[in-house]
């Protein structure tokens, strides 16, 4: 009975193993420009073009309302597909699939707060960037922290994980960190005067601020840059070099301007200017 | 002006829009559930056959879907086999797909237990007055299987529509998604929205579910009062 039980199971093993290689084995031509689903001309055969996006990210990309998809990501994509003369189809996902959607063409383009890194550049190709975040450190307006310096052997706040714990950790050795697990920890930490300032990604902060206008972002940036970018699958060039002089263009007319004063500038207030978080204008 | 986070759900087309994520939840439950449970049906009939194959086969069938999460099926279904295979389907289809299948498997074991159980006696008697197979099946089996199975099925549809919150991963919008867009749009206007949200999710799933699991539980007890009764 129980050697019977045993062949059972290896029949099974073997089975799936057998599925599953030729599962694979179908795959692995789907890479070459003539038949990828996402190139411009296949999107504009299609008559559309179907956007990665964020559904509960304001102000980036969210619903209002009324139900109608807003935000600086969403605006870009309507921006995208009106350029590209289609209709638009949003996807809404995950920030953890928003590369299996591009791998399993659900969708032809990413525009969820997508931040570039090298190992995702390992995976999908990043168009040019339309935005930039780096850390930035907030403090009581009374106390203002304008300077790293002033931080020396002072505790300094910070979620795990986050770019800004990395950033202080590696960087700024002399500082203090007091470490939370949440986001409403560590600004509940803040108010308790647990540290005599705040880190984190200054597009959080700004939101942050405007609603506890008793505190201020004294210092807007430190750190390495991150950009966020449009990323297509891996090998798509002709959607990759169309995004890029998409980017360019709108960069020039100025685009990314309005997009910021109509979309973020309600969630930052005055404090912000524009220059902040988008790119220069070449 | 402070805001009382009920609010939350009569602002613009907030409840609507729970509403129809509501309906595109119950649309995709009952699609697999008629579907799945048809399969089931036929499934499990086969299972009681003694043919050895057809049997591993089903075993086999069976245990992959109960075996692997449905988290794992779903993605498996919209993200790694299209890739594979080329073969596109929207987010709701592929739902209704997996649930259906993860139905019929649950289902045909539902069914098998339920026509084993019947009394030996009951078989012998139809073979002895010359009932041929099919006609077993049809006139003696079936009809007493399905009472000893329906409270079992009905727990598992229960299942079925509670596991649909797991649909966001795959883009489907259902409840749950929508709730999340409307606590994420309005967390700053109405920090405690996300309670109401919820809670008005969870009525609804409750208003569903409830009255399945009552009837369950009835049929239970008619069954019982049925056999021990006399």
């Amino acid at each position: 009975m129980k050697h019977k039980l045993l062949v059972k199971l290896v029949a099974l093993v073997g089975i799936i193993a057998s599925i599953t290689l030729v599962l694979a084995g179908c795959g692995s031509s789907s890479s070459s420009e003539s038949n990828n689903p996402s190139s411009v001309e296949k999107i504009q055969k299609r008559g559309t073009i179907r956007v990665a996006v964020f559904g509960d990210l304001p102000p980036y990309g969210w619903v209002n309302k009324d139900g109608k998809r807003v935000g600086y990501d969403i605006t870009l994509a309507r921006k995208i597909a009106k350029d590209l003369n289609v209709k638009l189809k949003f996807v809404q996902v995950n920030a953890n699939n928003r590369v299996d959607a591009l791998n399993s063409n659900k969708v032809d383009i990413v525009l969820a707060n997508f931040t570039v890194t090298p190992e995702r550049k390992d995976v999908v190709d990043f168009a040019k960037a339309y935005m930039k975040v780096s850390v930035g450190v907030v403090s009581p307006k009374d106390s203002p922290i304008t300077k790293v310096s002033q931080l020396n052997g002072k505790n300094l706040i910070v979620t795990k994980g986050t770019t800004a714990e990395n950033y202080f950790t590696s960087k700024q050795k002399s500082v203090d960190l007091l470490k939370f697990d949440s986001k409403t920890q560590q600004f509940n930490a803040l108010k308790n005067n647990r540290g005599v300032a705040l880190a984190d990604d200054n597009s959080y902060l700004y939101a942050w601020v405007k609603d506890n206008p008793t505190y201020t972002v004294g210092i807007k940036n430190i750190g390495p840059n991150q950009y966020i970018s449009p990323a297509v699958k891996k090998g798509n060039k002709s959607l990759l070099n169309w995004t890029n002089k998409e980017i360019k263009k709108l960069n020039k007319q100025g685009f990314f301007t309005d997009d910021y004063n109509s979309q973020l500038k309600p969630y930052f207030g005055d404090e912000v200017k524009p220059s902040d978080i988008i790119l220069p204008q070449k | 002006m402070a805001h009382s986070g009920i609010n939350v759900l009569f602002e613009g087309t907030n409840l609507t829009r729970l509403l129809l994520g509501m309906w595109t939840t119950f649309k995709i439950a009952a699609v697999a559930i008629i579907i799945g449970l048809i399969i089931g049906i036929i499934l499990g009939i086969l299972r009681t056959f003694h043919n050895p194959i057809l049997r591993f086969v089903l075993r086999i069938y069976l245990e992959f879907f109960r075996i692997v999460p449905t988290v794992v099926l779903l993605f498996l279904f919209y993200y790694i086999l299209p890739r594979q295979m080329n073969l596109h389907m929207p987010g709701t289809q592929v739902a209704m797909l997996v649930f259906s299948l993860w139905v019929a498997a649950e289902m045909s074991d539902i069914v098998r237990g339920a026509l084993i159980s019947v009394p030996i006696h009951q078989k012998e008697s139809g073979l002895a007055i010359g009932l041929n197979k099919f006609q077993l099946y049809r006139y003696v089996l079936v009809p007493q299987a399905v009472q000893l199975e329906l409270p079992a099925t009905i727990n598992l549809i229960t299942r079925v529509i509670k596991t649909t919150s797991l649909l966001m991963l795959i883009s489907v919008m259902d409840v749950v998604n929508i709730g999340q867009q409307i606590v994420e749009a309005n967390n700053q206007k109405y920090p405690t929205g996300v309670f109401w949200i919820y809670g008005l999710i969870f009525l609804l799933y409750f208003l569903i579910d409830y009255p399945l699991s009552w009837w369950a539980g009835r049929l239970e007890k008619k069954r019982l009062e049925q056999t021990n009764g006399e």
